[in-house]
């Protein structure tokens, strides 16, 4: 039913290039060299092989491999999507490989919103020119003109009646070649599989108790561990008290593999590691060992400098031993951390780098009337609900980690760098855990249970953190200032624009060169070190994530601070930089509209030539019924907030209603809409799913979320002292989707969060006609300005 | 040392101490994945579970203080083949994201839709309260809640 359609792509068969429309303008954009390959669109370019990504069966079902991996986003489901559609096959033929350093394509990180744009362009490009390959067999087996094929469902039919389906062809389709990116995929009106709001597949398991996370897995033989981590950061360990007999259960008689223990006893005299063999006696470094011998289960506890682990039988034995560990653990306490009440001060007073993002000079008008205001964002947390988890096992010199890092590549390297082992003898195996919003503590657990699995004689090791560990170190997102000032002309228009950030990097993942960021590395007898934080480049930027407006302004300047120090740990949280900057910027375009006496709508508007960006402001005020010039009635009020998240994916126009209670300063949000425009759409309900869970929890981090410390301790230690958004105070969502057929997709992850901050702060400003500048809107600060 | 628990309807002689919370027996001993690990502290509801019909923190629930009780896990309501009305609401508003929150809402849900099996909006809101999710998906929860009570929430 599609050969109409795919006319021209069989006539590319022919030998006529048809060339997809991708491909020339991305390689338009390299200088032209002789001996480089043409560049490829999308995570194609990086793994070149057809076969890397599609592979047929003699079953005619198809394998799809992506370096992508499923963090409850839904990614998994929607590159099968794109897969099905161009290979012709129904969703259920298609197996997906996912996340594996032995079996799927290097796509590097799972982040930025990235994945629909880099491996859904490779896997469309790549189904393409896989079904045009099988058609290209099927027609000289069956003599007939290709064009005159037609294929559906994995069956290519000749125009007499014959067929041949695809695991006839399989072993005749050679797509170990390069992929070419030459044969045009289906045009959106032919798409039958693509556009649809396919069930994800992941969701039967979920809901059903099967096996869905790496929390899940159970090997054989497999032991738990735990992890006893310092107090703080830095801190040392310097040795251990005499356990204290009250706090060690009472113990059971457990069976211990003595050629275990011998097998630790070896590798510690041939390695001089400190995995201490239980029943040695020993009494290294202060540690009484007969005491935790005592323990019920244990198996091993492993030391290397400052970092610290036990392994038991039992899960509830490793947590217990834990306990009592960290009850014995002498530790030399680290540097102090910054005094929180003046953290931002702390941060300003610290060296930077500078950089000037993006200037656009013209003459300054007369009569312009400037004004200025400061923005805070506190450190936040990814919080995911289930703590970090991997098993780690290592056997015959191999080490095979299940891990749910968002990158199995990187974190290979710097598992390498810290086990001293080769790289090609670790095995990385994405398997799902819980959302984890960024760069939040998946990898370190990896290296955690790697270091365990060193001791346990062969066996694998499952090490979950526990609900503290989580909060206290997890890299933060970064606290952030940002320094708004701007001109307006007498006509009440912007005629300058001048914004300035300070932060510390958005980016300590495994990917960055020249360190180990691996947590556990930079405690080991031979501590590693992490990598130089550095400006991430725009136009995604990090800190300086959308940073530069979209608007059009007759002149601006941007610049980035990048503050090097970091006196607590941070990495990549959802959005990077984005959430603070759009909430500035998209707060401070309210506070020009006010001084304007323009509508906050109809004033954006007035700055902004980008046809999409004023459709979906446009298309948000209709849906919420703005009406320009409504005024907030002291309780109730209404706001916007607008941003195309990185300036290059998915744009959403967010109008936020906000009822304020006065007596206890208390924000409610009791509705959200939203108008989303992420080009060709994949799966409606998948968008969807994520913008919503994008505007509900930038809700919770713009009314709720901020890590505390002291000097001494981080403070967010669990919910009770990291609260979040809870049921009956979720806003209901309404939004919009406006498909874009003849554009290309766009990563939608973290397209709501910016513009979900700017419309709550607005809307309060709104209802109360006072501004609040430094997030969250907590009872308190809300009292503040309200007298 | 050996204790008798009765799970989703049948009696399991598990090796555990007794102060070992039915978390970790219901996941290492019985191979239960539906519970989950969230914080060890009773306060996020992942490891939400009934017993004898009521929603109880199965990481905070000793396994010594179950006595005769009837546990119930998500496991025991159905299968991906003959699913629980729950479930299959969960299923049909493709209520999760990571999903890692999503059996311990389903649990406290079910016990909300046996105590009131035609609840308005804002009792389902109310009574999921105390559950945490992460994702953002909330709303997707409450009207798989409220499928499943048009459908018969009661087993």
């Amino acid at each position: 039913m599609n050969a109409i359609s795919r006319r021209d792509f069989t006539a590319g068969l022919g030998g006529i290039t048809v060339a997809f429309t991708l491909a020339p303008r991305l390689a338009a954009a390299q200088p032209a060299a002789a001996q480089q390959p043409a560049r490829l669109p999308g995570s194609l370019n990086d793994n070149r092989m057809l076969d890397a990504w599609i592979r047929i069966g003699s079953d005619g079902n198809a394998t799809v491999c992506t370096g992508k991996v499923e963090i409850g986003q839904g990614i998994v489901t929607a590159l099968a999507q794109i897969a099905a559609e161009e290979l012709d096959l129904p969703l259920g033929r298609i197996a997906m490989i996912s996340g594996d350093t032995e079996k799927a394509p290097n796509e590097g990180v799972t982040a930025g919103s990235n994945s629909i744009e880099n491996s859904g362009v490779a896997l469309r490009l790549a189904g393409a020119q896989v079904r045009a390959i099988l058609l290209e067999v099927a027609a000289k087996r069956l003599g007939a003109d290709a064009a005159a094929l037609r294929i559906a469902e994995g069956v290519i039919s000749a125009p007499d009646g014959r067929t041949l389906r695809y695991g006839e062809l399989a072993a005749a389709a050679d797509l170990h070649r390069e992929a070419t990116a030459q044969v045009r995929p289906k045009p959106a009106s032919a798409h039958r599989i693509v556009g649809k709001p396919i069930a994800r597949r992941d969701i039967p398991a979920k809901v059903t108790g099967g096996a869905a996370y790496v929390q899940d897995l159970r090997l054989p033989g497999m032991l738990h561990g735990r992890i006893v981590r310092p107090p703080v950061y830095g801190a040392k360990l310097e040795g251990f008290e005499d356990v204290r007999p009250t706090t060690v259960v009472a113990g059971v008689t457990v069976v211990r593999d003595s050629s275990l223990v011998g097998m630790i006893a070896e590798r510690e005299m041939h390695q001089n590691r400190i995995a201490r063999p239980l029943g040695s006696g020993a009494k290294a470094d202060g540690f009484d060992h007969a005491r935790i011998k005592a323990m019920p289960g244990v198996v091993a506890v492993v030391r290397d400098g400052s970092f610290l682990g036990v392994i038991a039988e039992r899960e509830e034995q490793a947590i217990k031993a834990s306990l009592v560990l960290a009850d014995s653990a002498r530790w030399v306490a680290g540097p102090p951390l910054p005094d929180e009440a003046h953290i931002y001060d702390h941060l300003l007073a610290l060296p930077t780098e500078d950089k000037v993002v993006n200037e656009k000079q013209t003459p300054l008008a007369d009569g312009v009337k400037f004004v200025e205001a400061t923005y805070r964002k506190p450190y936040m947390a990814h919080a995911a609900l289930g703590p970090s988890c991997a098993v780690a096992q290592l056997r015959d010199g191999k080490m095979t980690v299940w891990t749910h890092s968002q990158g199995v590549f990187p974190l290979r390297g710097n598992l390498a760098m810290a086990l001293k082992m080769p790289a090609a003898n670790i095995h990385c195996i994405h398997t799902e855990g819980a959302g984890c919003y960024g760069h939040n503590a998946a990898d370190d657990v990896a290296l955690d249970a790697a270091l365990l699995a060193r001791a346990a004689g062969g066996r694998p090791v499952r090490v979950q953190w526990m609900r503290a560990d989580e909060f206290t170190w997890e890299p933060y997102g970064a606290a952030m200032v940002m320094k708004m000032k701007a001109g307006l002309s007498p006509a009440g228009r912007i005629a300058d624009w001048n914004y300035e950030l300070w932060s510390n990097t958005h980016s300590m993942r495994p990917s960055e060169p020249g360190g180990n960021n691996l947590l556990a590395s930079w405690y080991l007898a031979e501590p590693q070190r992490h990598s130089p934080p550095r400006m991430q480049p725009q136009p995604a930027g990090g800190g300086d994530r959308n940073a530069v407006p979209l608007y059009d302004f007759p002149r601006q300047r941007i610049v980035n601070h990048l503050i090097k120090d970091m006196p607590l740990r941070v990495s990549a949280l959802r959005t990077l930089g984005a959430y603070a900057n759009v909430f500035a910027m998209e707060s401070f375009m309210d506070e020009l509209a006010l001084l304007a006496n323009a509508d906050p709508v109809a004033f954006r508007l007035a700055h902004l030539k980008n046809e999409r960006a004023r459709a979906v402001i446009e298309a948000a005020a209709k849906k919420a019924g703005w009406k320009p010039g409504e005024l907030g009635d002291g309780r109730r009020g209404r706001g916007i907030g607008f941003a195309q998240y990185k300036n290059l994916a998915t744009y959403v126009a967010v109008i936020a209603d906000v009822e304020v209670d006065r007596a206890s300063g208390r924000v409610a949000v009791p509705r959200v809409y939203a108008a989303v425009d992420a080009g060709l759409i994949i799966n409606p309900d998948g968008l969807v799913n994520q913008i919503e869970g994008g505007i509900i929890q930038s809700t919770s981090w713009t009314l709720m979320e901020q890590v505390k410390f002291d000097a001494t301790e981080i403070r967010s230690r669990d919910w009770d002292t990291y609260p979040i958004l809870t049921m009956p105070d979720v806003p209901v969502v309404e939004i919009e989707l406006i498909n874009q057929p003849e554009q290309r997709s766009l990563g939608a992850g973290e397209a709501a969060q910016g513009p979900v901050a700017a419309a709550i702060a607005n809307a309060f400003a709104a209802a109360t006609g006072k501004r609040l500048r430094d997030l969250p809107l907590t009872p308190a600060r809300v009292k503040s300005v309200l007298g | 040392m050996a204790i008798n628990i009765k799970v989703n309807g049948a009696m399991h002689s598990v090796p555990a101490e007794p102060d070992t919370p039915l978390l970790y027996v219901l996941r290492n001993d019985l191979g239960l994945n539906a519970a989950k690990f969230g914080c060890g502290i009773a306060q996020c509801g992942a490891c939400t579970v009934l017993v004898d019909g009521k929603p109880a923190r199965s990481c905070v629930t000793t396994i010594e203080t179950l006595g005769q009780a009837e546990v119930t896990t998500l496991e025991g309501l159905g299968t991906t083949e003959r699913p629980h009305p729950l479930q299959a609401a969960f299923m049909a508003e493709q209520a999760a994201q990571c999903g890692y929150c999503i059996p311990g809402f389903m649990m406290t849900a079910k016990a909300l839709l046996d105590h009131n099996p035609q609840p308005s909006e804002a009792e389902v809101r109310q009574g999921l309260a105390g559950n945490l999710c992460r994702c953002g998906v909330h709303n997707r929860i409450v009207r798989a809640v409220l499928k499943a009570a048009q459908r018969g929430g009661r087993i």
